[in-house]
C-alpha cells in the first residue's frame, strides 16, 4: 500500500521506534529532526510495500553507525547518508529503486527517510530486525544470505570507505574501526540486493507499525486504555509493574551493560523483578525466573505517560511497566539465536519465546 | 555586628529574612510579589530592617533568588538579539541551531545564526580548523545589530580551545560591552541542549543586568551596600559578576533554596523535603545536603535544555487547592485560588472550599480568621485523598522502601500531619515558612566541571585531580574563599562504544563566601 509520509508522521515514527528500540537503538530525536528537515526541503516521502517493486529493482538500505554520545554531540552534516548511498550505487553500476531501514528500533528508523526525501525514491515499509540490535550482522538479511558488503561508510568531511569483507564479524570490526577514526559516527549504505531476493528476508510493515504505535501512545486516552491498545496491537503482554529501586551500570567491551531492580506494585506487590540490559533490554527475571528473554522485545514504559524509557534514562524512583512483545519469527531459528539469544549475551538459559512459533503464522 | 539578607522571589510571595552572624533569624517577612519585582523586594527588605532596628550599613551580604530570568523567557520579554554561532561544519549541518524551538522564538532568532568550520571530535582532534576569517566577518556583520553572542563548539566539553578563540575574535571586533556566552560553561555533552542553553543565556543577559542593577539600587536606597550574590538552581551562589556571565543558571532556583534551607534548619543532610505552597507541593531529595539532580531534558519556555535542575516531583496540592464534589467524586486541586485564599477561603470568610478549610474543619490545624463548618464525612474523604497524593509523591521520590526522615517547609506545610506514610520521622523546623529565603542566605559558592576525559594517556587519579582543580578554580571565580572549598560530589560515567576509556566526569565543589570578592575583575567573557 502506497502512502505519503509527512513531517508529522516522523514524530509518531520516532516515538514508536523507541518502543521497538527495546531500550536502545539510539535516541531517534536527532534522526527525526534530520528526516523532518529533509521532508520540509524535498517534500513528503512515498512508503511502499516491497511487492510493489519489480523483482529486479535494486534496494539499498541506509543506516547510521556509532556511539549514541557522539550522535547527540556531533550531529551529521546531512550529505553523508546520500553520499554513502550514491557512492555505493556508483560502485554497483546501478541506480537503486528504493531504500529501506535495517533497524526499525531507535535512530535507524529515521535515517532512510533522509535518503528517500533527497533522492525522490520510495522507502520500503519493512526493516531488517523488527527491533534494535547492537551489531551489523544481527539482521534477517544476514541470515538470508545477503551480504552486508559491498558497504559504503561515509563521514561528514566527505570521506568514504568501501568495504568488501569475508564475513559478518569482519564487516562489524572494520566498519566500527573506520567509524571511530571518522570521529565516532558514520553513515552507511549496505546490504544492497534486488527486491525479490530481499523480500523474504525483511520484517515487513515495521515502519507503519512504529507510526501506529506512536499514534496509539499519543492518543488522548487514559494511560490504561493506551497501554491496552499498545499490547493488543503488538500482541504483547505486561510482565511487571513496579518501582525502580536500583540501577547498576558498567561498561563491558565498549557496551553499556546494567542491571535494574524493580519492586512490585499493585498485582505485582511482594515480587521483585530484575531487568538486564546491554544497550538494549535483554532479560526480565521475576523472583529469579526468566519471564522475558531476548530476542523477544522488552520495553520499559512510564506508568503515567505510557511512553518508553531508554536504558540511559532509567533511574531510581521511576514507576514503570515492563512489557514484552513477540520478535519476528526469523529470530526463532537456531542459527539466529546463536547470535542474538540469551546464551550469546552470557546467560545460562535458552530463549523462552512469548509466542512459540507453532502458534504463529510463520 | 554584621548581618546578611536572604531574599526569595517566588510565584506568589517575596520572602525576606535577616540573619545575624551566627545565621540566626532576626527578622522575616512575606510580601506579595509585585509586577516589577523590585518594589516587592524594597518593601520586604524595608520591613525586616524596621522590625529588627538593624541599620542597612551593617548588612554585609545580600543573597537573591529570583524568577526574573525565567519570566523573561516564558513571557518573551526584553530578550536580546543574539548572534548564534556554532563551530562544527562540515558536521552538524543536518540539524541547524534553533531546531525544535517554538515558532515565535525561531522566527526571531534565525536571522543571525551560522554554522562555521571548527569544533572537535570526541577524542579532542579537530573536526576542521577553526574558520577564523569567517568568524571575523560574522562579527563585523553583526556589529551594532545584536546585543549578545552565543558560541557553541562541537565537543567543547572535551576541548574548549575553539570556543575560547572564537570568543576572543568576537570580543576584539565587538568590544568589551557585548556579553559573549560560551557553551562549555553551561552544559555537558548534547550539542542541541547545550546550544539552546547558551542562546537563552545570551538572550537574557540584558534582563539579568537590569534586574541586578535595580536590585542594587533598591538596596542602596535603603542604605544597604552589601556584597551581592544570586542563587543558582544547584543550591549555591554566584557573585554578581559571575551571574552577569551566566544569568541562565538562576532559573528555577526557588525549589532548590527551599531544600537547602530545610537542610540548614534541621541539620539533616539526607532527607526528603516536602515544600507546600499555595498551589502546589514540591517533593525533593536531599543527598549530602544538596538536592538530587534531574537527568531529564528540561523545557524552558518551550526550549529543550539540559540544565542541572533539582529532581522534583510536583503535585497540584497546596493550601489554596479547591475542593469540589461532583458525580465523579471529590477532587482536591489542581485548581487553586492561590494567594486569593485570604479573601476566598472559608477560613478567611470567603465561600470557596480549599484544602486549608478541610484541615481546619477537621480540627487538625488552626488557620485563618473564621471557623469552618463542613460535613465531617466529606472533609475526611477530601483529607484522605490529599494525604494519599502526598504519600504517593513522597514514595515516588524515595530510593528504597526504608522509611526516611522528612522535612516539611513552606507556608502550607502546617496543613500536613506529623506522621506520614513512608517517613521515619517528620521535622517541622522553626521558620519553616521562609526556608527558601534562608536557603538563599546561607548558601555556599560552588564550582563545577562536567566534561569528557580520555583515560588512556593519564591515570585515573591524574584525570580526577585535573577535574577537581578546574572545579576549584571555577568556585574561586564565582566568589568562594579558596581555603574553605570542599568536594561535594564526584561522578564518573563511562561512555559506551568509544575507545580510549572515555569517561564523563562531573565534579562539584563548594566553599564559603570570600569576605572580599571584588578585588579580581572577571573578564567580560568566559575565559580562564
Amino acid at each position: 500500500m502506497r502512502r505519503l509520509i509527512h513531517a508529522k508522521d516522523i514524530d509518531y515514527l520516532a516515538l514508536g521506534a523507541t518502543v521497538l528500540g527495546t531500550g536502545g537503538g539510539g535516541d531517534p530525536y536527532i534522526g527525526a529532526l534530520m528526516a523532518k528537515q529533509a521532508i520540509e526541503k524535498y517534500g513528503p516521502v512515498e512508503m511502499v510495500s516491497i511487492d510493489e517493486l519489480n523483482d529486479d529493482d535494486l534496494v539499498i538500505p541506509s543506516a547510521m553507525m556509532g556511539a549514541p554520545t557522539v550522535m547527540v554531540e556531533k550531529m551529521p552534516g546531512g550529505d553523508e547518508p546520500v553520499k554513502a548511498f550514491t557512492q555505493l550505487e556508483k560502485f554497483l553500476g546501478r541506480k537503486a529503486a528504493a531504500t529501506v531501514s535495517i533497524e526499525a528500533g531507535g535512530l535507524n528508523s529515521t535515517i532512510p527517510f533522509v535518503v528517500a526525501a533527497e533522492l525522490g525514491i520510495p522507502i520500503v515499509d519493512a526493516d531488517g530486525m523488527g527491533r534494535a540490535f547492537p551489531e551489523i550482522p544481527m539482521t534477517a538479511l544476514h541470515f538470508g544470505g545477503i551480504s552486508a558488503t559491498p558497504m559504503m561508510v561515509a563521514d561528514e568531511k566527505g570521506n568514504t570507505v568501501l568495504l568488501s569483507t569475508v564475513n559478518g564479524a569482519w564487516t562489524e570490526a572494520l566498519s566500527r574501526n573506520a567509524t571511530i577514526v571518522m570521529g565516532g559516527s558514520s553513515m552507511l549504505a549496505l546490504y544492497g540486493a534486488n527486491a525479490d531476493k530481499m523480500a523474504p528476508n525483511l520484517v515487513h510493515g515495521t515502519l507503519s507499525t512504529a507510526m501506529k504505535i506512536g499514534q496509539l501512545l499519543e492518543a488522548k486516552e487514559d494511560a490504561a486504555v493506551r497501554l491496552a491498545n499498545l499490547l493488543q496491537f503488538t500482541d504483547g503482554v505486561e510482565v511487571f509493574r513496579g518501582k525502580l529501586t536500583d540501577v547498576m551500570r558498567r561498561t563491558v567491551d565498549g557496551f553499556a551493560r546494567g542491571t535494574v531492580t524493580l519492586e512490585g506494585m499493585g498485582v505485582d506487590s511482594g515480587s521483585v523483578c530484575r531487568l538486564e540490559f546491554q544497550n538494549e533490554n535483554l532479560i526480565v527475571m521475576r523472583d529469579g525466573d526468566p519471564v522475558a528473554t531476548v530476542p523477544d522485545l522488552i520495553t520499559v514504559l512510564d506508568q503515567e505517560t505510557i511512553h518508553p524509557i531508554t536504558t540511559e534514562e532509567l533511574r531510581y524512583g521511576q514507576r514503570v511497566i515492563v512489557i514484552t512483545m513477540p520478535c519476528a519469527p526469523v529470530w526463532h531459528r537456531p542459527e539466529c539465536l546463536e547470535l542474538v539469544g540469551p546464551r550469546y549475551f552470557g546467560y545460562d538459559f535458552d530463549f523462552k519465546p512469548l509466542r512459540p512459533l507453532t502458534t504463529q503464522n510463520a | 555586628m554584621t548581618y546578611r539578607l536572604g531574599i526569595d522571589v517566588g510565584g506568589t510571595n517575596t520572602d525576606v529574612v535577616l540573619l545575624d552572624k551566627e545565621n540566626r533569624v532576626i527578622a522575616k517577612t512575606k510580601t506579595a510579589v509585585t509586577s516589577d519585582i523590585v518594589t516587592g523586594i524594597r518593601t520586604g527588605v524595608g520591613s525586616v530592617l524596621e522590625q529588627s532596628g538593624v541599620d542597612g550599613a551593617q548588612i554585609s551580604h545580600a543573597m537573591l533568588g529570583t524568577t526574573q530570568v525565567t519570566n523573561a523567557i516564558i513571557e518573551r520579554r526584553e530578550l536580546n538579539d543574539v548572534a548564534i554561532v556554532r563551530l562544527g561544519a562540515p558536521a552538524t549541518r543536518a540539524v541547524k541551531p534553533l531546531a525544535g524551538w517554538p515558532d515565535d522564538l525561531r522566527a526571531r532568532y534565525a536571522e543571525y545564526s551560522w554554522i562555521v568550520g571548527g569544533g572537535h571530535e570526541f577524542d579532542g582532534r579537530e573536526i576542521a580548523p577553526l574558520d577564523e576569517a569567517e568568524i571575523r566577518s560574522i562579527a563585523e556583520s553583526v556589529k551594532g545589530k545584536v546585543q549578545a553572542v552565543a558560541i557553541t563548539g562541537v565537543f567543547s566539553p572535551v576541548n574548549t580551545d575553539h570556543e575560547e578563540r572564537a570568543g576572543g575574535i568576537f570580543r576584539e571586533v565587538l568590544g568589551e560591552e557585548i556579553p559573549i556566552s560560551l557553551s562549555y560553561q553551561l552544559g555537558s555533552v548534547g550539542l542541541l541542549e547545550r546550544e539552546n542553553a547558551t542562546v537563552l543565556n545570551a538572550a537574557v543577559s540584558s534582563v539579568a543586568k537590569r534586574a541586578t542593577m535595580s536590585f542594587q539600587q533598591a538596596l542602596a536606597d535603603l542604605g544597604v551596600h552589601a556584597a551581592l550574590y544570586l542563587a543558582q538552581n544547584d543550591g549555591t551562589l554566584m557573585s554578581v559578576e559571575y551571574a552577569l556571565l551566566y544569568p541562565i543558571l538562576t532559573i528555577a532556583c526557588g525549589p532548590t533554596n527551599s531544600m537547602r534551607g530545610a537542610a540548614y534548619l534541621t541539620g539533616l543532610k539526607n532527607a526528603i523535603v516536602v515544600d507546600v505552597g499555595g498551589t502546589s507541593t514540591d517533593v525533593g531529595v536531599l543527598v549530602n545536603g544538596f538536592p538530587r539532580e534531574s537527568f531529564v531534558a528540561v523545557d524552558v519556555g518551550g526550549v529543550r535544555t539540559n540544565f542541572r535542575m533539582p529532581d522534583l516531583y510536583s503535585i497540584g496540592l497546596g493550601g489554596g487547592s479547591r475542593v469540589t464534589e461532583s458525580e465523579a467524586g471529590i477532587e482536591v486541586g489542581p485548581k487553586s485560588v492561590g494567594y486569593r485564599i485570604v479573601e476566598e477561603g472559608r477560613a478567611f470568610g470567603g465561600d470557596t472550599t480549599t484544602f486549608t478549610d478541610i484541615v481546619v474543619a477537621l480540627g487538625k490545624a488552626s488557620v485563618g480568621t473564621h471557623p469552618v463548618q463542613l460535613p465531617t464525612d466529606f472533609a475526611q474523604k477530601a483529607y484522605d485523598i490529599a494525604m494519599a497524593k502526598t504519600a504517593e509523591a513522597i514514595d515516588r521520590m524515595k530510593t528504597s522502601a526504608e522509611p526516611v526522615p522528612l522535612i516539611l517547609v513552606g507556608g502550607g506545610s502546617v496543613l500536613l500531619p506529623s506522621e506520614l506514610e513512608g517517613a521515619s520521622e517528620v521535622h517541622r523546623p522553626e521558620n519553616f515558612d521562609v526556608a527558601n529565603a534562608i536557603g538563599a542566605a546561607i548558601a555556599q559558592v560552588s564550582g563545577r566541571v562536567d566534561r569528557i576525559f580520555a583515560m588512556d594517556q593519564k591515570s585515573r587519579e591524574e584525570v580526577l585531580e585535573e577535574a577537581k582543580s578546574i572545579a576549584i578554580a571555577e568556585a574561586i571565580r564565582a566568589g568562594a574563599e579558596a581555603s574553605t572549598i570542599e568536594i561535594v560530589e564526584i561522578e564518573e560515567i563511562p561512555i559506551a562504544y568509544l575507545p580510549g576509556n572515555a569517561v564523563r566526569i562531573k565534579v562539584t565543589v563548594a566553599g564559603t563566601l570570600a569576605t572580599y570578592n571584588f578585588g579580581s575583575k572577571v573578564d567580560a567573557y568566559a575565559s580562564h
